[in-house]
């Protein structure tokens, strides 16, 4: 029997999604005797003979090698305690935290505190989810001033676009710096009325990812935005 | 045979059901089934404290139900769990597990908090129906949802959905029953009454049936907020 | 510490634009619900931007306060349910659920809006207790400007049940409804980096140095103050932050 769903269309835990030998189950999916079934609330996807379901919510999942916008919870003598916006916190080892030299019981504190937001990169997870950081590598850093604000993790491919183009758009009209983070938090820097575009506009994404041309209706309402603010 | 409300005995109250009413919440929705409308949030899977409550095989699961202190028909209900609130946090945690993924959240916690403004009969079931919804919503690994309903026998004769002028007919049977949607099994079953073998039977069946119904319409609720 | 985004929201603050595009002194939208639950003698729902609360009064027959033996009462409860917020708690009353509670009654009471002698049913034996619920099932900010409406709203919408000298039967609500002599509102103004705010998010709430909430009648009497928040208040900001609650006590009753 043939598919049961048109592409990208909702499917909803327990919708079988087809009958038959043809396809194979995978994620989001699982197989029930001769049945593929929706395992998660998300979008059905064919790739060749794999059926899967795109989520299209869910808390972030850590994963390897993701940058990430933390904040940090707690210090200890060997790190610091970072809250990842995900069922897990992960841990900032001295050694991984900068590449200056950190003498022993040093105050922590001088190089990030309590209370401060950084995007940093998460260099393993375990099965019982023990997560690791990082600050080495280009764009890891304390994030000083701007705003934080909260969106879907998996609308965060589409916030960043193609190899950045959507989040430059944003950064180039608005004159904010901008770091997303895979985790679902993004970090926003600039005048007051700018930020405010930048999160309407990121906000409007969110609301519209699963549409299509997206970039022309961004480019457009960002430019909508800046003529209402000159009239 | 008419029922008092002039309902068939297969025949479910009026339902409206929401999803994503509660922003907040990682996933929500409400669950209006007659005069007994029911909240629920999920929040989660976040982290677990204190610490040895965690499982490193799998997340866990909370329920809480709970009743508004101007909810029920007579005197107002204090604040704070009861015996009865106690039992049926329980039950619902139990109806909903069976369906729920919880071993790609090890040490991990999923609470699902459900309140009622208003209440009639079956607040239980329509607590679990509400979660299911919620569930699904916050985008939980499920492998189905659960649909609950009573059924029971009014008047001698095997019924869905017993309102509280039914339920407090003599001689009536509540049997609240949880259905696991796609497997068709029981995951939530209570009695109170006095019942033939053979009509429980007949009353299982008859909640399998008005299952499909709720499921459609918990499907509705979740399509309805994603496509705008 | 956290001082690099508290910072961040002054400046914003200092600019009239805050982090949501509100000025300094806006609401975000408003809107009102009545007959939230039809088990309740009355009950309103409000919602301010995403928060939204729900009042409901229950009525009771009971003995009357020996030294007031012709008057009735009131009881203002008031939930902070883990459902509405992540950081709340189930289990008994948190410190900031009694606040709340009590700084609505207080506003109720003091403003003399229910005359507490017509709730008496039989002196020194039977008076009527209305039992009011506070219920939060949305906390993006403000509760206590949301409760004050919704608290006022629910009076508004309240018919007692019918009695017959003995027992209440809930089923049936009479016609009466509850006689209100003033209408009791209140704004809570917050201070922050030198500037005053009203309505505050979440964020903002985690951030501010002082608050002021002033309870008012619809002349404008003021019936009860709560100061709130970590930081002192000079007697200039007591006067701004009164003027400006009053003033927008006002503006709110457009929506009952």
């Amino acid at each position: 029997m043939s598919l049961l769903k048109k592409d990208k269309e909702i499917a909803v835990p327990g919708e079988v999604l087809t009958k038959g030998e043809e396809y194979s189950a995978g994620q989001g999916t699982y197989k029930d005797k001769d049945e593929i079934v929706a395992s998660r609330l998300g979008l059905f996807d064919v790739r060749g003979k794999i059926i899967s379901i795109l989520p299209l919510s869910g808390k972030y999942v850590p994963l390897r090698g993701d940058v990430i916008i933390g904040e940090v919870v707690d210090i200890s003598f060997s790190g610091w305690r970072v809250e990842t916006n995900s069922a897990y916190s992960a841990m900032l080892g001295v050694k991984d935290a900068t590449s200056e030299f950190i003498s022993k019981g040093a105050d922590l504190t001088e190089f990030y505190n309590l209370g401060d937001h950084i995007a940093t990169k998460i260099i393993n997870v375990t099965s019982q989810k023990l997560i690791d950081l990082t600050m080495k590598g280009p764009g890891l850093r304390k994030l000083i001033g701007g705003r934080i604000i909260s969106v879907n993790p998996y609308k965060v491919p589409r916030i960043i676009g193609k190899m950045g183009s959507m989040v430059n758009l944003i950064k180039d009209h608005t004159k904010c710096i901008i770091t997303v983070g895979q985790n679902g938090l993004i970090w926003i820097n600039g005048e007051p009325k700018n930020e405010l575009i930048a999160v309407n506009t990121i906000r409007k994404i969110e609301r519209e990812a699963h549409t299509s041309g997206l970039t022309d209706k961004i480019k457009e309402y960002l430019e909508k935005s800046y003529k209402n603010e000159k009239a | 045979m008419k029922r008092p409300d002039g309902r068939n005995v297969d025949e479910l109250r009026k339902i409206e059901a929401k999803a994503g009413i509660i922003k907040r919440a990682d996933g929500s929705a409400s669950f209006k089934i007659g005069n007994t409308i029911a909240y629920a949030a999920v929040y989660g899977p976040r982290n677990l404290y204190p610490r040895f409550l965690q499982n490193p095989e799998k997340g866990i699961l909370r329920c809480n139900y709970n009743m508004m202190p101007f909810s029920g028909s007579g005197e107002r209900i204090r604040p704070g769990s009861s015996r009865r609130s106690k039992e049926i946090s329980l039950v619902t945690e139990k109806a909903l597990l069976p369906v729920i993924n919880l071993g790609e959240f090890p040490n991990s916690v999923i609470d699902i908090f459900i309140e009622f403004p208003q209440t009639d009969a079956g607040s239980r079931c329509a607590g679990i129906c509400a979660a299911s919804i919620a569930l699904a919503e916050a985008g939980v690994p499920m492998k189905e949802l659960v649909a609950a309903v009573a059924v029971g026998i009014v008047n001698g004769e095997v019924v869905v959905d017993l309102s509280k002028e039914e339920e407090d007919m003599d001689g009536a049977v509540d049997i609240p029953i949880a259905i696991t949607t796609k497997s068709n099994n029981i995951s939530l079953l209570q009695m109170d009454g006095m019942i033939k073998q053979e009509d429980i039977k007949k009353a299982i069946e008859l909640g399998k049936k008005a299952s499909q119904k709720i499921f459609e319409l918990q499907k509705k609720a979740i399509k309805d907020k994603y496509n705008v | 510490m956290y001082n690099n985004l508290k910072q961040h929201i002054i400046n914003c603050i200092n600019q009239n634009i805050r982090f949501d595009g509100r000025k300094n002194d806006e609401h975000r939208k408003i809107t009102i619900e009545y007959d939230i639950s039809k088990n309740a003698e009355g009950s309103a729902r409000v919602k301010i931007g995403n928060t939204e609360v729900i009042v409901g009064i229950k009525t009771e027959v009971g003995s009357p306060y020996p030294d007031t033996p012709d008057e009735g009462t009131i009881m203002v409860g008031a939930e902070l349910y883990p459902l509405s917020n992540p950081d709340f708690e189930g289990g008994p009353p948190s410190t900031q659920a009694v606040e709340l509670a009590r700084v609505i009654d207080r506003g109720i009471r003091e403003s003399k809006a229910i005359d507490f002698k017509k709730l008496c049913i039989k002196e020194g034996e039977k008076v009527w207790l209305l039992l009011i619920d506070i219920c939060v099932i949305n906390d993006e900010g403000n509760l206590f400007d949301a409760s004050s409406l919704a608290a006022l709203a629910a009076l508004k919408n309240m018919h007692f049940p019918e009695i017959d000298g003995e027992n209440i039967d809930y089923k049936k609500k009479s016609k009466q409804g509850l006689k209100l002599n003033e209408e009791p509102l209140s704004v809570t103004v917050h201070k922050i980096g030198g500037n005053y705010i009203i309505d505050p998010s979440n964020e903002e709430e985690e951030f501010i140095d002082a608050r002021l909430t002033a309870a008012a009648t619809a002349d404008g009497t003021i019936c009860a103050l709560q100061k709130g928040g970590d930081d002192v208040l000079t007697e200039e900001d007591v006067d701004n932050m009164i003027t400006l609650a009053v003033k927008k006590t006002k503006e709110l009753r457009k929506y009952l």
